[in-house]
């Protein structure tokens, strides 16, 4: 395989090089869930979770974003991408396709590879309080995927 | 974390994402790595062939696996890998700059801290 960019390493070296002596402790488990599809993936709800912000949100500093569930008729044209870290020296966000799977579930759904797409769509910050996500933020999206009825869940993080 | 969360709940998840080291480092159910930019893991921009082969590369992990796994895609961003270098780069063109962001942030979250705008 190709050698991959060590994302660690960098955010550890951009932060000092900012004059922060404290590195990220970055999320590990020792176990990992995993539930297998209790019905094909023809049958199934399908839902996107994503950490791009509408441009309506855009003005929320980020360390008072919360995740959110919103409907999926209200996904915008473009999303607020601009505070996130992405590379933003190699390429752009102009192209929803790009990071958002809207285009390509729709299709999937017209031709039934997938049963229904969700009727909402998620946002979850990207938060440096793991214990924000674990406890408010990602229950918060449990909670509605339950609702929705969604048996799958697609999450592109930028 | 998230997907985590939804997984225990009984959700099947799948991420599709650029960053190898940190989501392998978290241990997630289902990742499928595109060896892409930040911000362009689903495909090139306006590339919607290559965007639609992703998400559907993705979703076949729903059901084609038993337990949990990283998948490596076979795309590639460019026939040069030079873009890899740009990412949070460091030389001496910024290194000042980044010295003043870290002030700039500093002086950021001490105000947000006096606003009552915590990180928990």
């Amino acid at each position: 395989m190709r050698e991959t960019i060590r994302y660690m390493e960098r955010t550890r070296l951009f932060y000092e090089a900012q004059g922060f002596d404290r590195s990220y402790q970055w999320a590990h488990f020792d176990d990992i869930p995993f539930h297998r599809p209790d019905k094909p993936l023809s049958e199934s709800t399908v839902a996107i979770v994503t950490t791009a912000i509408s441009d309506d949100d855009r003005e929320t500093p980020m360390i008072s974003r919360t995740a959110r569930s919103i409907p999926i008729e209200r996904v915008p044209e473009r999303f607020f991408t601009d505070d996130l870290s992405w590379d933003k020296v190699t390429t752009h966000t102009d192209d929803r396709g790009s990071y958002f799977p809207l285009e390509p579930l729709i299709a999937l759904q017209d031709s039934g590879v997938i049963g229904r797409l969700s009727p909402r769509y998620h946002f979850i910050p990207t938060e440096y309080s793991q214990r924000q996500t674990i406890d408010s933020d990602a229950p918060r999206i449990c909670e509605a995927c339950i609702e929705d009825e969604v048996d799958v869940a697609i999450l592109v993080p930028l | 974390m998230t997907a985590r969360t939804l997984e225990t709940a009984g959700i099947a998840t799948v991420i599709i994402g650029s960053a190898l080291d940190i989501v392998t480092h978290c241990r997630v159910p289902r990742f499928l790595f595109t060896d892409l930019p930040l911000g362009n893991s689903l495909g090139r921009p306006f590339d919607r062939e290559m965007q639609y082969h992703t998400v559907e590369t993705g979703l076949a992990l729903i059901e084609s696996v038993d337990g949990p796994c990283v998948v490596i895609s076979d795309l590639r961003w460019s026939d040069d890998d030079s873009w890899k270098l740009n990412y949070m780069k460091i030389d001496d063109s910024n290194r000042e700059e980044l010295r003043r962001m870290g002030e700039e942030n500093r002086r950021r979250r001490k105000q947000q801290k006096a606003q009552g705008l915590r990180r928990s």
